[in-house]
């Protein structure tokens, strides 16, 4: 959809140096704030802000990158959270090994579903992740182990290589950060790299990118189990801090919630979908005591966005400051 | 008659209950897709605000008019509470849904999903989530009827023959006559059918209304039947999302054929593996994905 006068205006070198700048100060204020959250935040809260936008990110490179709207990332959120909350409880292995169990079987699960998915384009991709993702709903509410309605409850938080207390609010903030972090920088990398570059070809134009030579099919499949996995990576980190697991994680509504995270922040932007996910959980947040009037509101902010703002917050800042591209 | 058997009948039969509403649902579906390109999440919900409009006209509307004595009944609702109905999906379309043709359809996706959770929002709000029963059912179709194999009450005998007339109805209307010829070609080619002097947005705009129409017709048929909830669509919805994926949405039989069908797999499984019930139709899904990935019914694509 770019148009050549556009790439050129993108690719010019003033802009260059101004998206440079912009982007670097984005980074900044991103690890500023991620480092000074618990100072002004309750951690608990902090911590649910960064799986949620972990999460997003991990949505956007699918959505925003390379085209593909799933409407089941639910399903590796949540599906991560009850495996991670299993081993961590029941085989009882130590923080990092359980976050990476959860984060694997998300991906192995993402290789599934995606291999099914990607044998059909545009719209129905979308309902055949969102029937998928209805299957994991259905074993997280009726397998033995995921505690039916109640979710898996007391998932021990233990000691991080053996040394850290992770129940000390503080310290668990910070390792949650660390993996936030990591999973940010992975996606950036992955957006930056010759693959993130065919990925994003494939969102422009795919026939054009299958007659280029690309195994177009295997891009979007690799590109789909690296967004479960890392979908998995902070649904495993989420279950770790609230210490349980529960179906609302798993279920259709979550899939929204995320595809909601993106859009408001902007889909194809790298910082964008931190700033929905914000957004979206503080507004939950406040908004906690008026019941179901949330789900109106979040109702309604969804059509808002397709109606009026599809280009998201970070998409129209970028837009303004013309660094199209850098954010 | 065999046990065995007489069971798998019994289950047929209530399964084809379920298949009624699969039909419905995944015919209108088929219908606004044809020619809008527009796969409608809201299906579910205005499949729910039909039978809350039938419940609302039994039982709430009179005490709000400070009329208590006002009860309107089945036979009412039944030809009021879809055309309610059609008329919101026809707001939706005028004044939202059309500014986003020329974009992507994820985008109308994305904004039918918004609207789902703004009705469910609503609904929950001021009826009770975990749903009401319907006190309308109409006298003449209390009791049961004796199939042979089974007692089977007459209203649900009623709800099977008559949705099979309306889908084969809706069937005849766009495959036999003119004005689903200029439906089909409205599809097909936009431009030259405005060329011939239709006003092709305002048959849009009538699609859309009786897509969602079906769906409020099958909430008032649900309503005797399940307990009114503002949840009631949301779940069938994916459950249609995997019928549609199932029977191609090119195809309004095919629609229809795969809905029925559906429902009846769903309820034979009941009787082997009941846990299995409610992810049989996904798991047929997956399989029709991997032997014939565009469908039953689905033209290439």
């Amino acid at each position: 959809m770019t148009d050549i006068a556009e790439f050129e205006a993108e690719t010019a070198p003033e802009t260059m140096k101004r998206g440079r700048v912009v982007q670097g100060i984005m980074w900044a204020l991103l690890i500023a704030a991620v480092l000074i959250a618990p100072a002004l935040l309750y951690p608990v809260f902090a911590m649910q802000l960064l799986c949620f936008a972990l999460f997003a990110v991990a949505f956007n490179l699918l959505i925003g990158f390379t085209g593909l709207l799933s409407f089941g990332h639910a399903a590796f959120f949540g599906g991560a959270a009850y495996i991670a909350g299993h081993v961590l409880k029941v085989w009882g292995f130590p923080p990092i090994l359980g976050i990476l169990t959860g984060t694997l079987f998300a991906a192995a699960l993402g290789w599934l579903v995606g291999l099914l998915a990607i044998r059909r384009q545009g719209i129905y991709f979308a309902m055949i992740t969102l029937a998928l993702a209805q299957i994991v709903y259905f074993f997280a509410l009726q397998m033995p182990f995921t505690g039916g309605e109640d979710g898996l409850q007391g998932i021990p938080r233990g000691y991080l290589l053996g040394m850290i207390d992770l129940s000390q609010p503080l310290n668990m903030y910070y390792f949650v950060a660390a993996v936030f972090l990591i999973g940010f920088a992975v996606i950036y990398r992955v957006v930056h790299s010759p693959f993130g570059q065919v990925l994003q070809a494939i969102r422009e134009n795919e026939p054009r990118a299958l007659s280029l030579g690309y195994n177009v099919d295997r891009f979007k499949l690799l590109a789909f189990v690296l967004s479960a996995g890392l979908a998995g990576l902070a649904g495993s980190t989420k279950a770790l801090v609230f210490q349980f697991a529960s179906l609302t994680d798993a279920h259709w509504q979550m899939s929204g919630e995320v595809i909601l995270m993106t859009l408001l922040g902007g889909m194809g932007t790298i910082f964008g979908p931190v700033v929905g996910a914000v957004i979206v959980v503080a507004l939950q947040h406040m908004l906690s005591g008026i019941g179901s009037w949330v789900q109106v509101v979040i109702g309604g902010t969804f059509i808002a966005c397709v109606l009026l703002f599809r280009r998201g917050i970070v998409g129209e800042i970028a837009r303004m400051l013309k660094v199209g591209g850098w954010l | 008659m065999d046990p065995m058997i007489r069971l798998i009948l019994a289950q047929g039969m209530l399964g084809l209950n379920n298949g009624v509403f699969y039909a419905m649902l995944s015919l209108g579906l088929a219908v606004i897709f044809g020619l809008l390109n527009v796969v409608n999440f809201a299906h579910g919900a205005l499949y729910m605000l039909g039978a809350f409009l039938a419940l609302i006209l039994y039982s709430n509307l009179g005490p709000w008019l400070g009329l208590d004595a006002l009860h309107i009944g089945f036979w009412p609702a039944l030809v009021l509470a879809p055309l309610m109905v059609a008329g919101f999906g026809m707001l939706i379309e005028r004044f939202l849904l059309r500014r986003l043709y020329k974009l992507d359809p994820i985008y109308s996706l994305l904004l039918t999903f918004g609207i789902t959770l703004v009705l469910q929002g609503v609904f929950i709000n001021f009826f009770n989530a975990s749903g009401t029963p319907y006190p309308g059912m109409p006298d003449s179709l209390k009791g049961v009827v004796n199939l042979g194999f089974m007692m089977f009450p007459k209203y649900r005998l009623f709800v099977i023959v008559f949705s099979i007339i309306v889908c084969f109805g809706t069937w005849f209307i766009i495959e036999r006559t003119h004005i689903g010829a200029r439906l089909r070609a409205g599809t097909e080619n936009p431009e030259l059918v405005k060329a011939f002097g239709i006003n092709v947005p305002l048959m849009v705009m009538l699609t859309f209304g009786f897509g969602t129409g079906l769906a409020g017709l099958a909430g008032v048929l649900a309503a005797p039947i399940y307990s009114v909830s503002p949840l009631m669509g949301a779940n069938l919805i994916i459950v249609i999302f995997a019928v549609v994926v199932i029977g191609g949405m090119g195809s309004i039989l095919g629609a229809v054929v795969t809905g029925f069908s559906l429902g009846l797999i769903e309820g034979i499984t009941k009787v082997f593996y009941a846990p299995a019930s409610n992810t049989v139709i996904f798991l047929l899904m997956v399989i029709v994905l991997l032997v014939r990935p565009q469908g039953l019914f689905g033209k290439h694509g």
